[in-house]
């Protein structure tokens, strides 16, 4: 299967897939390992959320493929390079104030993108997110609510996040770069000009620090390409871990 | 003033006539305390029970598989939680509880002391080590406590869920390839032991047994229970062509139920007292996600109790009036 050559609508859905079931199986690595049993049920929350979006990204994107295309196979047999996630949402969970603030620069792109894919011209598209906003707006509201509780805390987790937002916000200038995928999305009429969705996105988390007496952090944009394959160290061990079971027994099915 | 004998006879009359204590209820220390004992290590069990689970949800082998997992190690985190409230009811607070695990003081079910080494183990946790659970937790429904009742009707329900998704994985497993066959058969091998464990020691070894079930706590013994568990998974391990490793089952016409062979006591009080493959490792990760959230939890508590004094401030009307 040649991925970078397929429909241009499925390589949207890859895109937009890999997102959320990379960001969710990170958040699932929590499961049993959180500060406090309640914020172990989010996060398991968020995880499940974001890895049945992933699902439903894959399901279409595996029935306009055809020739018996599967979700699982998008999802397990694909190299890191051929991933087509932001760099961002790979990045190690870190301590829980890391996990927050990757989530909160995250929630607040994916709000305005999937407010935008609502209008999709691809009306199934259209629909999944139709739904899944409802579930973003959650998100995006608790990983707010986090970051002011740790900015405006203790001594320590005010630190604690500052560091935490400083580290990953190298990492947000990607949201908004268009790769050739994205330009052709928003050419067809099924997503945003991501480009456009920064001046948004800086206002929502603006407000979000204010709250929390935190300054937005400076830092020049990292060079990214994850939307294109080109991956930090880290996704290739997230995903020897996540596919070794189908790749050790490709006769078996699950 | 000391309880008088008369108090400790009526309550024996009131849950033998199957009436339902509540917390505000008067009731023996000794009652309160066994209460506290048992729902506090159920609680323990089933936040410690998430990590084998846990060890495999990266590892799901298909999309599917990897959602039903994580909901379901979710749904034990909130079994916790109802468990750890309903402990709570009867005068310990949550945070007394986890230090008792954290320091070893209180337990938690030694099955989980065991490790998840295959995909086969998701299915044979699920299937064997949630089913005995369900066996004591349909008979929990019905215990004395009013809180820890009504918890246990909520947890039996999602258990039974839990229960068809192991059984599940196992049937997968058992119709597919070779190797499928072979990791579910060596599931089978390692869980069924120490599953037929988990219902305690018999009887006659089991020193609470009698007070619990004359308190209506219990309401049936460690063996029968044992022995329902026993009846009902037979049939499930022929359905999926496995065999149980037990050369002594077998159906016993004048019983009515199966005879197996002995359980090796000797292992299960090993694994009690901390020499299980695993006991060290789960403490330290429950210890450490705890020790770990420390400043989150600080944090939280620093914002909301600024918060309350931020509302205080601003709400001139209130202070007027208490003034």
């Amino acid at each position: 299967m040649k991925w970078d050559t397929c429909d241009a609508s499925v390589q949207y859905l890859l895109h937009l897939g890999d997102d959320a079931l990379i960001l969710g199986h990170r958040l699932s690595e929590w499961c049993g390992h959180g500060p406090i049993l309640e914020e172990d049920i989010a996060l398991s929350n968020l995880a499940l959320d974001l890895v049945g979006l992933a699902r439903q990204y894959y399901q279409l994107a595996a029935q306009r493929i055809g020739n018996g295309m599967t979700e699982d196979r998008i999802a397990y047999w694909r190299s890191d390079r051929e991933f087509r996630n932001h760099v961002l949402v790979e990045q190690p969970n870190g301590d829980f104030g890391d996990t927050m603030a990757r989530q909160f620069y995250f929630d607040a792109f994916h709000f305005l993108q999937l407010e935008a894919l609502q209008h999709s011209s691809d009306i199934e598209l259209a629909a999944i997110a139709r739904k899944a906003i409802k579930e973003t707006t959650y998100h995006a509201q608790h990983s707010s609510e986090w970051v002011v509780r740790l900015g405006d805390g203790t001594d320590e987790s005010r630190a604690r996040i500052t560091a935490s937002l400083a580290k990953f916000w190298p990492f947000t200038s990607e949201l908004f770069e268009p790769s050739s995928v994205d330009r052709a999305a928003h050419a067809a009429g099924w997503g945003p000009d991501v480009a456009s969705l920064r001046g948004p996105w800086l206002d929502l988390v603006q407000e979000v620090l204010e709250q929390a007496e935190l300054q937005l952090p400076e830092g020049h944009a990292k060079l990214l390409r994850g939307k294109s394959g080109i991956h930090s160290e880290s996704l290739g061990f997230l995903l020897a871990e996540m596919q070794s079971l189908p790749r050790a027994y490709p006769d078996a099915t699950w | 003033m000391a309880p008088s004998i008369d108090m400790e006879a009526r309550f024996l009359d009131y849950v033998s006539a199957e009436n339902k204590v509540e917390p505000k209820d008067w009731m023996p220390d000794a009652y309160r305390k066994t209460l506290v004992r048992q729902i506090s290590q159920h609680a323990h069990s089933e936040i410690v029970g998430m990590l084998p689970e846990a060890n495999w949800i990266t590892r799901a082998p298909s999309l599917r598989a990897k959602l039903i997992l994580l909901a379901k190690v979710q749904d034990e985190a909130g079994h916790g939680l109802y468990l750890y409230s309903s402990a709570e009811t009867l005068g310990t607070s949550r945070d007394q509880m986890i230090d008792d695990l954290h320091t070893g003081k209180a337990k938690y079910s030694s099955i989980f002391n065991y490790p998840t080494l295959t995909w086969a183990d998701m299915g044979a946790v699920g299937w064997l080590v949630d089913g005995a659970a369900i066996q004591n937790q349909v008979m929990l429904c019905r215990t004395s406590y009013g809180p820890y009742s009504r918890a246990m009707v909520r947890i039996c329900k999602e258990e039974s869920f839990h229960q068809r998704q192991g059984y599940e994985i196992m049937m997968h497993l058992a119709r597919g390839t070779k190797e499928q066959k072979a990791m579910a058969q060596d599931a089978l091998n390692r869980w069924w032991w120490p599953s037929l464990m988990m219902f305690g020691p018999s009887d006659d070894q089991s020193p609470n047994s009698a007070q619990s079930m004359a308190w209506r706590i219990k309401r049936k013994s460690n063996d029968e229970l044992r022995q329902e568990f026993v009846d009902k998974t037979v049939p499930q391990a022929e359905f999926l062509g496995l065999t149980l490793p037990d050369p002594d089952l077998k159906w016993n016409e004048e019983r009515g139920h199966y005879d197996f062979g002995p359980i090796d006591w000797a292992e299960f009080f090993a694994v009690v007292a901390g020499n299980g493959p695993c006991n060290t490792e789960r403490l330290e990760a429950r210890r450490s996600a705890h020790a770990e959230g420390t400043w989150v939890r600080e944090a939280a508590t620093a914002y909301a109790a600024k918060q309350a004094a931020r509302r205080a401030a601003t709400a001139p009307t209130a202070k007027a009036s208490a003034a």
